[in-house]
């Protein structure tokens, strides 16, 4: 199959141009900024650099970490019910799933300023009733909590769309000999459905750990997470752009590496996550 | 205690306001081979599923061994499936398909070990344990799928249309193997079909079933020899079937003539219908025959001739050895015990004659149902 007709050649052309001009040449852009100093010359300075931001590398892992645990207990319980629910409900609680997708990430973490702010809405409420204003914002659990708002649909629908393809028949077969509905679920729609499990978290996880913004908006910059960090310093200007670089060299080859990790574990499951 | 397993009182059973079940009453016997039988949509899969336990019924009782248990679910009943694609966990080998309930059971490993290896032995599948599901063939997974439910120790094995996705030879093969089965092991087999004479030789009893009623439940010979009605009689074998009238015991009258016959206790000149099945009729010269016609078809099926005539306007089907000319003009020959006589039903009038039939659709049928 080596030999393709025109058409098939055709056909690929604009994905091929597209993956060349918006995918490999800025990694390679990417690549000679990271490994270049400041005027131009080839140096490994920019990663000999990179022990200062060690604790943001580590937060951004902790808190990516923490984030998709929690979306994922959050968003295979509701996926499971899902495939429970009439065709009707189930696009009903799909279009709630996605309704946030539809607005404006920043507008998304905005609000969340508005109710957890010291005079926001539920401090306001908090008031109204005798119990003082909780310090609800500006701390590490509502960084936490904004990312995972914010990824929760891109572990629902994974999850969802593979969980809903498995045959009716397994769960009755399992039922058949003699599996009750928690057995059911463990032995059979688990190990099943693993695969939208494992793109899950890569769904959520790669972008939680690279995030910025959220941390800013509700963390009160007290918390720099490292897609923050590189953030910082592309707005200070050119001369950073080189260690701004070799930081997003290290986080990618971070994130290859759990994914690679991830893989291995979830190869016996039949699952897999195309890098 | 009588000698019934299960039995089903008074079943009704709808889907969204459409009726799939009409007042279902079966007794199924200890150890027996029984078959549920008719065309699709007719309720039998629902039936089965009913006593699996997927479905509970809206009115009547399902007795298992004396108790009801409409309310017990699958999992706690003494009953395993068969299903129609095997329905095989694709994320476990053969052996842990095998051993899946009786891990559920808790058994000790070595105990699990020798039940597996005996299952595998008797569905032929010794020394595949390892394989993965989806490196099987259509029949190797169909005995897994045996293997599986049987290694359950059930008291009752249901089989919902087990060899509807072989292909013929493998058919037959697997036909003798779960009749074989079902011997060795001397529990209850509930077979689920479409296929009349899958149904006819595998059977000690069949269930035939229509718009969600039971037409006729009766060994296999009971159903071809005596149907109950012009459905039984159509769905099973071919049949011609006629307006009769009874003029007296033993005296029908149909055609236009009157013949003797075996059949007795109808009403003076009652209205009935009339089944003569196609072998059962002798062709003969014009002059000795009971009833005479044209031949309008003939088809060469290897071991017999098809042949249409037409008496009348209506179009017999006869089976015959003997070679005739299309146009030929040829005398039917009944004896009295080919013909048989059923009271009228919902049915009557709705199975015609042959006038519609092609070699073209028959060759259309056997390639629907046999796949071949």
């Amino acid at each position: 199959m080596n030999k393709k007709s025109l058409g098939q050649r055709l056909l690929r052309a604009p994905y091929i141009l597209w993956s060349a001009l918006f995918i490999i040449v800025p990694l390679f852009i990417m690549g000679y900024y990271a490994l270049t100093d400041a005027a131009g010359n080839f140096s490994f300075s920019n990663f000999s650099d990179l022990s200062r931001y060690k604790n943001a590398f580590l937060i951004s892992l902790l808190y990516a970490f923490i984030s998709t645990v929690i979306t994922l207990i959050i968003a295979y319980p509701l996926a499971y019910f899902m495939t429970k629910c009439k065709p009707g409900t189930q696009r009903m609680m799909m279009i709630l799933t996605m309704l946030p997708m539809w607005t404006n990430f920043l507008i998304r973490t905005y609000s969340w300023i508005t109710i957890l702010s010291n005079t926001g809405i539920i401090n306001t409420l908090l008031g109204k009733i005798g119990l003082g204003p909780l310090h609800l914002i500006n701390r590490p659990g509502t960084v936490i909590l904004g990312m995972v708002y914010d990824f929760l649909p891109y572990m629902v629908l994974p999850i969802f769309n593979v969980m809903s393809k498995i045959d009716v028949s397994l769960t009755e077969a399992a039922e058949d000999l003699g599996a009750n509905r928690f057995r059911v679920l463990r032995k059979v729609i688990l190990p099943l459905s693993m695969p939208g499990v494992v793109s899950g978290i890569t769904m959520v996880f790669v972008p939680s750990v690279s995030t910025f913004y959220i941390s800013q908006k509700l963390g009160g910059n007290k918390t720099m997470l490292i897609g923050d960090v590189i953030e910082y310093l592309f707005n200070l200007g050119p001369d950073y752009y080189n260690v701004a670089s070799a930081i997003s060299l290290v986080l990618m080859a971070i994130i290859l590496v759990s994914l690679f990790i991830m893989n291995r574990f979830s190869d016996d499951e039949g699952g897999g996550v195309v890098l | 205690m009588n000698n019934n397993i299960i039995e089903l009182k008074n079943i009704t059973m709808s889907f969204e306001g459409e009726k799939v079940l009409d007042g279902i009453n079966l007794d199924i016997r200890d150890k027996e081979f029984i078959t549920l039988l008719g065309p699709s949509g007719c309720g039998k899969t629902t039936t089965l599923r009913i006593i699996a336990g997927f479905l509970e019924p809206d009115n009547g009782e399902i007795i298992f061994s004396g108790e009801k248990i409409n309310s017990v679910p699958a999992h706690k009943r003494q009953v395993n499936t068969i299903f129609q694609r095997y329905a095989l966990f694709p994320h476990l080998n053969v052996f842990e398909n095998v051993a899946f309930g009786l891990r559920l059971k808790k058994l000790p490993e070595d105990e699990i070990k020798e039940k597996v290896t005996e299952m595998m032995a008797l569905v032929n599948l010794s020394g595949m344990e390892k394989r993965k599901i989806h490196n099987l063939s259509g029949g190797q997974q169909q005995r897994v799928a045996i293997a599986r439910a049987i290694a359950n120790n059930p008291r009752v094995l249901l089989l919902d249309e087990p060899l509807a996705a072989l292909d013929l030879k493998l058919r037959k093969d697997m036909q003798n193997e779960l009749k074989k089965i079902q011997q060795q092991l001397g529990i209850t087999f509930i077979f689920v079909t479409h296929d009349q004479e899958e149904a006819l030789s595998m059977s000690d009893r069949v269930v035939v079933m229509d718009n969600g009623k039971i037409q006729q439940i009766g060994t296999p010979q009971d159903i071809y020899n005596e149907p109950q009605n012009a459905f039984v009689a159509d769905f099973i074998g071919e049949s011609n079937i006629l307006d009769g009238i009874m003029r007296k015991d033993f005296l029908a009258e149909f055609s236009g003539q009157t013949f003797n016959c075996l059949d007795s206790g109808f009403n003076k000149d009652e209205k009935v219908d009339v089944v003569v099945r196609p072998e059962d009729v002798d062709i003969v010269p014009v002059d000795k025959g009971m009833l005479t016609g044209i031949v309008t078809s003939v088809t060469f099926l290897g071991v017999y001739y098809e042949i249409i005539v037409d008496i009348g306007g209506f179009k017999w089907m006869i089976q015959t050895t003997d070679e005739h000319k299309v146009d030929e003009h040829v005398g039917l020959f009944i004896e009295p015990d080919a013909i048989h006589i059923m009271k009228k039903s919902e049915y009557s009038g709705k199975y015609g004659d042959y006038s519609t039939y092609s070699d073209e659709m028959e060759h259309l049928s056997d390639l629907e149902e046999d796949e071949e």
